[in-house]
């Protein structure tokens, strides 16, 4: 059975010149690079000169730069580690009601276990945060603002510099979390201005369990993590070498793909939206279509579940995810889809495809029709859907 | 075998279910494996640390292995909103009126031959397949009837009284002929995980099978209480108090907390009075009573609603089924009369009938009168 795979924002394949890129360091180069001897020398050379690349790659010194083990942990650290140090004199968080988890997750542990005041910060039906309304809740007491700057569900786009700048005028650090944006629009975190910002490596082609976490000079946060010095002490813990090397060679990649992929992309994208939309009645775009990663298409079908959907296209091949289902069988509706103020039922037929550098329009067309003949089916036995009498 | 040959396999993580994918497998049927999740620690207050349970990540992952070794698909399908309405609900409302519930067959006819149907239809899944040790057949008149599995020590007729036609008809039961001792050779045979693994028994969703835990628990989380009242003899004197009607069932004879010179037995449960009456265990011998919610299978309902007939009656899931006579009074009601007294006819228990080994019908035990 033909596979075709739509799931690019859960994670991408690994390019295989990131693959041979990481095998010396796995087998040749494989020393501890905290080591006085040659073997460690070599695997620290190794380590620098990739955090120098993924440095020039979003625009900062690479002293600014902490490899970490992705996108979950970089937001932990800058989250719970902001707060820890600054928890004398600050007692207030605001952070993005469309957040991922890894960002959500820890400020609520701080609010319930550590007195911190977490205030969400809404989004428009389009899924867009307005600088008036963070200038409206940050206070002086206010220690971080995090806001994502493409959101995983949608891929919906934010001003960063411009949220980044009411964050400053208040005197609060302002953080981002990069994870879907990197290396398929500029990620630049002068032009940004923000003080942190997340990243990972396998949304863009590069290996699992590697990520890193720019913290701007100057900024002082408390370690999360303990148990060494490496990374100036900001995340203990002998380092992934061959993880490094793997988010550089990718990020490489990325910067020469970059704007052929999102043209490409885009025509894939508008494609797939506007014939499933002349194709099916009731079908709805979740998130701006004009402030968008493109490869994202979050589409809500009327009177179906996302979940019966979803399953039913994998049983044709075709892999996609739903924001309201997961391996573990939790279907509590996506808070993203919530927070842009869809009801519940619209949050539950919602389904996520998400192209990548091998989406053909042929396999698009593949999925049009079953997709187009498994809604039919659904609505057709669906006591919700109230057909148009013809 | 119809052309549409998928089957969704509802898989508990238990060797049941795994030899259930596989058999169907082995009989050209297009298995899906599908795990029913049907509530959470969160809700239940289940110790988390007690594995083996249904719904724990742990029998998720034995499905897992099962699947991917007789190369199934997989999903974890979340009826938990349903189950909670259905089950866990009209269980703690059952012990509020006075009645012992049985979940497992309220499960069975709400959740499994229901939703997890429906379910089945919208994966384009033709039949559901369970691993109950129970034939299903089509007799005369076309009309489908369950029989009694070949392991007598592991026959589930019983708690399969509620399905209806639709259900039966696109249900397969591929254990039926095989004895427990079978079924884990054949997975032990095609290397299954959960060839040793222990039976479940209790209630999925009382992990320490302490009902009243669960009752004190989960309605405290609702802010509910529960009433105290007196604990009164069959002959009116009052002997005790209770702690609430709800933690109390017909035939008890446990945790009254009364000194007396003879045993004692909850005989009845007064809602109304918020009292429990409690008397000797003769007394628990009764012989009539009326039943509601009847659900025919093998007789047909307009034969049914006639003439009184006899059958096997079996009112708890471990007791000897005894001759009766059974009475009809309305499409759903009948009146059942034993021969001899049984001990502890419990309103809210399930009661079914039997002609040999096929299950005629079933229905809730209403009222001992």
């Amino acid at each position: 059975m033909k596979q075709i795979y739509l799931d690019h924002n859960a994670t991408t394949p690994v390019h295989p010149e990131v693959i041979e890129a990481m095998l010396p360091a796995l087998s040749g180069i494989y020393g501890n690079a905290s080591s006085v001897h040659t073997f460690g020398r070599e695997a620290k050379v190794a380590l620098e000169t990739a955090r120098e690349q993924v440095a020039a790659f979003i625009n900062c010194d690479p002293s600014e730069l902490y490899f970490t083990s992705g996108g979950t942990e970089s937001d932990n650290i800058a989250v719970t580690g902001t707060a820890r140090q600054y928890r004398d004199r600050k007692n207030h968080l605001v952070v993005g009601a469309a957040e991922h988890q890894a960002v959500l997750a820890p400020a609520n542990r701080l609010s319930t276990h550590e007195n911190w005041q977490v205030e969400l910060m809404p989004v428009d039906d389009d899924g867009l945060s307005s600088s008036d309304k963070l200038r409206e809740l940050v206070t002086d007491k206010t220690a971080l603002v995090s806001i994502m700057h493409a959101n995983n569900e949608t891929g919906v786009i934010q001003d960063i510099p411009a949220l980044a700048a009411v964050a400053h005028e208040a005197g609060t650090l302002f953080h981002t979390d990069a994870v879907q944006s990197i290396g398929k629009t500029r990620v630049d975190v002068a032009a940004m201005d923000c003080d942190m910002l997340s990243l990972t490596a396998h949304k863009i082609y590069g290996p699992k369990g590697i990520g890193a976490l720019y913290i701007r000079q100057g900024v002082k946060i408390a370690p999360i993590m303990f148990g060494g010095s490496h990374e100036k002490r900001r995340r203990p813990g002998t380092e992934n070498v061959a993880g490094v090397v793997g988010l550089a060679k990718c990020l490489e990649i990325a910067q020469r793909q970059m704007d052929q992929d999102w043209t490409h992309l885009t025509g894939l994208s508008d494609h797939f939206i506007d014939t499933l939309m002349g194709r099916l009645p009731d079908v709805r775009l979740n998130g701006s279509r004009s402030q968008r990663v493109p490869q994202t298409v979050n589409l809500s079908f009327a009177g179906v579940e996302g979940e019966a959907i979803l399953l039913s296209l994998d049983m044709e091949g075709i892999a996609c995810s739903s924001g309201s289902a997961c391996s573990s069988g939790s279907t509590a509706p996506s808070h993203v889809l919530i927070a842009m103020g869809k009801d519940p039922v619209v949050s539950q037929s919602a389904i996520r495809f998400s192209m990548g550098r091998s989406t053909t329009k042929e396999q698009l067309d593949y999925v049009i029709e079953k997709l187009v003949a498994t809604v039919e089916r659904l609505r057709a036995m669906s006591p919700y859907y109230k057909r148009e009498s013809a | 075998m119809a052309h549409n040959s998928k089957v969704l396999v509802a898989m508990s993580g238990g060797v049941d279910s795994s030899v259930t994918a596989l058999l169907l497998k082995e009989q050209g049927y297009d298995d899906v494996g599908a795990h029913m999740k049907l509530w959470d620690y969160v809700d239940v207050g289940a110790d988390i640390y007690r594995d083996g349970r249904c719904c724990t990540l742990d029998s998720i992952t034995d499905c897992r292995f099962v699947c991917d070794r007789i190369g199934a698909p997989f999903y974890v399908l979340n009826l938990s909103a349903h189950f909670r309405e259905q089950v866990i609900d009209n269980f703690v409302d059952e012990y509020r009126a006075g009645r012992t519930p049985n979940p497992c067959v309220r499960c069975n006819s709400e959740v499994k031959w229901h939703e997890f149907l429906r379910k089945a239809r919208e994966l384009d899944c033709a039949y559901i397949a369970t691993g109950h040790y129970s034939y299903i057949e089509q007799g005369d008149r076309e009309r489908w009837h369950i029989r009694k599995g070949r392991d007598v020590t592991r026959d589930q007729s019983y708690v399969l009284w509620g399905l209806s036609q639709d259900a039966l008809a696109h249900t397969l039961m591929p254990l039926g002929g095989l004895l427990k001792s079978e079924v884990r050779e054949i997975a032990r045979h095609h290397g299954l995980r959960t060839a040793e693994k222990a039976e479940s028994r209790e209630i999925c969703f009382v992990a320490d099978n302490d009902y009243r835990r669960f009752l004190s628990e989960f309605e405290a989380k609702r802010g509910r209480s529960f009433v105290p009242g007196e604990i009164v003899h069959t002959d009116g004197t009052v002997l005790g108090s209770h702690r609430g009607t709800a933690f109390y069932t017909i035939g008890q004879r446990k945790g009254l907390g009364i000194a007396h010179p003879t045993p004692l037995y909850v005989q009845e449960i007064d809602v109304a009075g918020n009292r429990v009456i409690v008397g000797d265990n003769d007394n628990l011998f009764r012989t009539g009573f009326t039943v509601s919610s009847v659900n025919w299978i093998d007789l047909s309902p307009d034969r049914a609603v006639e003439q009184p007939f006899d059958a096997d009656v079996k009112i708890r899931y471990l007791h000897t089924p005894g001759r009766a006579r059974i009475t009809p009074l309305s499409e759903t009601e009948v009146r059942i009369e034993y021969r001899e007294g049984q001990r502890a006819i419990t309103p809210g228990q399930s009661v079914v009938f039997y002609r040999d080994d096929i299950v005629l019908g079933g229905g809730l035990i209403d009222a001992v009168r």
